[in-house]
Order: C-alpha cells, then sequence, then structure tokens
C-alpha cells in the first residue's frame, strides 16, 4: 500500500492541519515508511480473534448521577486564548 | 547527600540531620549548575518549591511526616501541576499553567509530602525514544552528552543520573520510563495498566499510558509506587484494588525463581555487548538460585506495527482537544473557525505529533478501520495470548531493554522507522498491559545497559523483589556518570 499526495492532503484536512504541498511530499514519503512497516500485520490470519480494545477485560464504572465538580470557570477560562463573559471566543459561525 | 537512597535520604529528615528545605536548596544548586549543559528542566520555580520544603518541614517537626515527606522529585512535565506550567514538552502547551493537580501529583505533593523541584523535558506529548522531538529542545546523556537520553521520559532520565533530583516521575506508553532509564543507569518501573491514576496526566494512547517511578534503585521505586499507585475514581480504567505494599517483599530470597527468556528477544537484532551484558546478568541471577527456561513470545515481532497502529489511533482522537478554543496555543492570523483550528494545529504541533496524528485518522477512516485498527487489535490479543502463555512456564520473563545503548543525538532524528525499532523489546509489553522494569546491568563502550524484567498483571512487588536482589549482588546501579559532580 501506498498513499497518494492527495490523500495525504486529505488526512491532513480531516485531522485540520493545514500541510503546504512541501510537506505534504516529505509526510508522505515517512507515512509510506511506516506503512510499510505497519503492512507486516497483513501476512496474519487473524480469523476468530478477538479485538483486544483495552489492557483490562472490564466494562466502564457507572457512578451515580450527582453534582461532583465545583464550579471552577474562571480558573480554567483563564487558560483559554480569548473569552468574554464566561464565554469562549471563536471566530463568528454564523452569518 | 546527592547518592544518598531515598530510604537514607528520609532517616536524615527524620534525624533532623538534614532540613527538607537544605535538600531541596542543595539540588537545586545542581539543577541551576548543571541543567544548561543537560536541558533536563523546562520549568524550575524555586519559590513553589521551597514552599512545598517549608512544609515538609513542618510536617516533620510536628511528628506527622510520612516515609518521603520533605524528599525532592523531578516531575515529568505530562502531569498537570496547578501553579506550574505545564507543556507536554510543546509549543502547543508552552503557556499553559494548569488549574489542576494531576492525582499523582496530589498523591506525592499533599498526601506524601514529596517536594517537586521542577517539570522535566520529554518528547513532544510522550511522542519519541530520544527526547529530540521536545519543542525544548534535545536533552542530553549525563553518560556522553553527544548522545540521547531515551524517551520519551528523558528529562526525568538525565535528571536522576546526573543527580539534579533524587528520583522522578515517567510515563510510559510504549517503553518511555523503561528505554531511558535504560539508556541513563537507572531503575523504571511501569506498572501494570490501571494502577497509577491517568487522572491529569496529558493522553497520548489511553489504553496504553501508565506513569511510574524512575530511579537509582528498585527499592527506591518501591517506596515511590507506594505513593502513587492506588484507585482513582476520577480515571474510569484506574483499578478498585487492594492497597498493598510493594516493598513488602524486597528482601525475600531468589532460590526457586523461574525466569523466562523469551528466544525472540534474543536473537539478531540486539547488538552483541548489549546482548553479553544481559546474557551476563542472567548468569548473576542463577548464581542467585533462579533458574532460566526458554518461552516463546511467537507474536512478539508485530508489536511494533500493531502498536503504530494503535498508539497513533487513540493520539489522534486525545489531540483533537487541541483546536485553539479552550486552552493553548492559538495562531495569530487565521479566517474563518476551520482556518482557526487548521493553522493552530499546523504551527503549534511538531511533526512527529503531526505524523502520528495523521496516521491514527487515517487508519480511523471508513474503509481502512477494519484493515488497520481491528487488525491491530485482533494482533494485541495474539501478543497478550503469547504471555499468558509464557507465564505458564514461569514467575518473571527477562531480556533486554533496548537493542542498543544511547545512539547520538540526530543518528536516528530523520527515520521515523528506525527510531519506532528503538521500543522492539518494550512495546509488546505494553500492548498487554504487564509491568515492566529496567534495571542496570552493565556497560557497553563506556555507556549503560539496560535488563527488562516482566512479571505477570500486578507482579509489581515482585518485580522490584527481583530487582532488589540483584542490586544487592551487584553496583551497576551505583555507578555514576562522570563529569557531574
Amino acid at each position: 500500500m501506498s498513499l497518494t499526495l492527495e490523500q495525504v492532503q486529505r488526512i491532513a484536512h480531516l485531522a485540520r492541519i493545514e500541510i503546504s504541498e512541501t510537506e505534504a511530499r516529505t509526510t508522505q514519503s515517512h507515512l509510506n515508511g511506516i506503512f510499510q512497516l505497519i503492512e507486516q500485520m497483513q501476512a496474519v490470519d487473524t480469523t476468530g480473534v478477538e479485538p483486544m480494545a483495552h489492557a483490562q477485560d472490564l466494562s466502564q464504572r457507572l457512578r451515580d448521577d450527582v453534582v461532583t465538580e465545583e464550579d471552577r470557570r474562571a480558573a480554567y477560562q483563564a487558560v483559554a486564548p480569548e473569552t468574554e463573559a464566561g464565554l469562549y471566543l471563536v471566530p463568528k459561525v454564523i452569518e | 547527600m546527592i547518592d544518598a537512597s531515598l530510604k537514607q535520604l528520609s532517616q536524615a529528615l527524620a534525624a533532623k540531620q538534614i532540613s527538607s528545605v537544605e535538600l531541596t536548596q542543595l539540588f537545586l544548586d545542581r539543577i541551576e549548575r548543571l541543567n544548561p549543559t543537560l536541558n533536563a528542566f523546562v520549568t524550575v520555580d524555586p519559590e513553589i518549591s521551597l514552599k512545598m520544603a517549608r512544609a515538609a518541614d513542618a510536617r516533620i517537626a510536628a511528628g506527622t511526616a510520612g516515609p518521603l515527606t520533605g524528599i525532592p522529585i523531578a516531575q515529568k512535565d505530562i502531569f498537570c501541576a496547578e501553579g506550574w506550567r505545564t507543556t507536554c514538552g510543546s509549543k502547543m502547551l508552552a503557556n499553559f499553567v494548569s488549574p489542576y493537580d494531576a492525582t499523582v501529583i496530589r498523591k506525592m505533593e499533599a498526601e506524601a509530602g514529596l517536594v517537586s523541584l521542577g517539570k522535566t523535558n520529554m518528547d513532544e506529548f510522550a511522542m519519541g525514544s530520544s527526547n529530540e522531538t521536545s519543542f525544548f529542545g534535545p536533552v542530553r546523556n549525563p553518560w556522553d552528552i553527544s548522545r540521547v537520553p531515551g524517551g520519551s521520559s528523558g528529562g526525568s532520565a538525565a535528571a536522576v543520573a546526573a543527580r539534579l533530583a533524587p528520583a522522578a516521575t515517567g510515563t510510559d506508553t510504549g517503553g518511555s520510563i523503561r528505554q531511558p532509564a535504560a539508556l541513563c543507569n537507572l531503575t523504571g518501573l511501569k506498572p501494570t495498566y490501571g494502577v497509577v491514576s491517568r487522572y491529569g496526566m496529558i493522553a497520548f494512547a489511553s489504553s496504553l499510558d501508565q506513569g511510574g517511578p524512575m530511579a537509582a534503585s528498585a527499592e527506591d521505586c518501591a517506596l515511590l509506587l507506594n505513593t502513587m499507585a492506588g484507585f482513582d475514581e476520577r480515571d474510569s480504567t484506574s483499578l478498585d484494588r487492594p492497597r498493598e505494599d510493594y516493598a513488602r517483599d524486597l528482601e525475600k530470597p531468589l532460590a526457586g525463581l523461574k525466569i523466562g527468556l523469551p528466544k525472540e528477544f534474543f536473537g539478531e537484532g540486539c547488538d552483541a555487548a548489549v546482548m553479553a551484558a544481559v546474557r551476563a546478568a542472567i548468569a548473576e541471577y542463577e548464581k542467585l538460585g533462579a533458574t532460566t527456561v526458554e518461552v516463546s513470545l511467537p507474536n512478539s515481532h508485530l508489536s511494533v506495527p500493531a502498536y503504530y497502529v494503535i498508539a497513533p489511533a487513540e493520539a489522534s482522537s486525545n489531540l483533537s482537544r487541541f483546536d485553539g478554543v479552550r486552552y493553548g496555543f492559538r495562531a495569530e492570523d487565521y479566517g474563518n473557525l476551520d482556518d482557526m483550528y487548521m493553522k493552530s494545529r499546523a504551527q503549534g504541533f511538531g511533526a512527529e505529533v503531526k505524523r502520528r496524528i495523521l496516521i491514527g485518522t487515517y487508519v480511523l477512516s471508513h474503509g481502512y478501520y477494519d484493515a488497520y485498527y481491528l487488525q491491530a487489535q485482533r494482533i494485541r490479543r495474539l501478543i497478550a495470548n503469547d504471555f499468558v502463555e509464557a507465564f505458564k512456564q514461569c514467575d518473571v520473563i527477562m531480556g533486554p531493554t533496548s537493542p542498543s545503548t544511547a545512539f547520538k543525538l540526530g543518528e536516528k532524528a530523520a527515520d521515523p522507522v528506525q527510531m519506532y525499532l528503538s521500543d522492539i523489546y518494550t512495546i509488546a509489553v505494553s500492548l498487554a498491559g504487564l509491568p515492566g522494569m529496567s534495571v542496570p546491568c552493565g556497560f557497553a563502550g563506556g555507556l549503560p545497559v539496560g535488563l527488562q524484567l516482566i512479571g505477570n498483571y500486578f507482579g509489581e512487588a515482585q518485580l522490584l523483589n527481583v530487582a532488589h536482589r540483584y542490586q544487592q549482588a551487584t553496583d551497576w546501579h551505583r555507578r555514576r556518570p562522570e563529569g557531574m559532580a
């Protein structure tokens, strides 16, 4: 398998990472090297093998549906790039 | 004092031979003097550290101290610590001052009374095996400053090796505690997945990430793990198990111990001098009463390929939170919202992090999920099953931690695949979720070699015992690099 330049650009867009054509070319060669390594997996017949998503086969714990966090909005927003009146500011989304 | 064990420091503090403030200042002075050469710490804040030291001295005076109260420690900059800049080695978080404490930090500082000396350098978002992907520049190996300390916990490893700190925290996703410990002559332990809380530990690959101690000896690691481990309801994968004293079995004799030697770890692919040191260590274990048995991990050669699907897949999801909205870097100039995301992420992440996000995005995308992600998870199961079979024949598994000693800065930086293969012996353990250690076992060309010990699930106390008995019979772990006085 080998990724085309267009595929690299499409993946970068899906990941929301701006990429120039020069960067895309370097990335393409690096990714293809990595996928050559990854391809070794395809030689293995894994029919009937249960996929292992996690190191411990446990089901997720549930907790009571009660408030456990205190209001720390000011502290959390202090590290935001731009806020106003307790809201996060981003470029206009709806015209 | 700078070479003292944690137990010795604890005794000196309890006997009032030294105060925590004096001890903390001693290490802060060493950081000031040696860090410009090593670049092991990215943030030091003597005011905060000395304040913690004064509080520790007050606890000691009041008789409410725990065994590690007042002892200084270096914290990997992946752990959020309130009031400390917490960067994860990235431009994305270069100005992020954490508004809260990771559970590990809270347990170590507030409960155990350890004194944080600062935050240590690391590969960006823990993605690397040489500490060269850090936004803050590479860390240098105290054993040879033209060489890498390993990664991703390279700053923690260099700091402890040069005695800028008596011990440090690290995290390990595919080998990030064990490999730098091996390259810097330290003892490092990656616990069973779920033993140490991940709350406040900046996520890379959530099904693999695990925090653990890095120190001069197994005894030090046991004492540190006692403070780090424990159930945490804030981590959904934290394991609710009874409290353990990880130092309880340190002195147990090793007579009758059965050591499994995977034939796949003793074949080609490892430097001869590294292999010689590992074999000599196993001979030493036989002198201590252990016996060896050949075991097989037939799918271990697939661990690197499977890991480079699973870890990037999880990373691409975890790192989607860095969008320039709620925290972290935002680009200066941008058009619409999408453009703001794209530019902030393009400028805020380094090359290796972007590569892994792209791999992860691809393997999770429509049409490729089954061929890559599901196939990798099935291989993960085969790898974990190999260990289950092997542990039917032995108590612990041993082999090299890393196929080579510390390599030169820049040597592998241009070739991601070569860099990934630095972790061929550690990754299988991470995929299975087992505990693993690296223990100093000799030198090759003047550079440290690490012996990897792999335990069964929740076998930390046994691993520490096996390492400790070896360290009573050898002095490799006491060797210190020259020129770091």
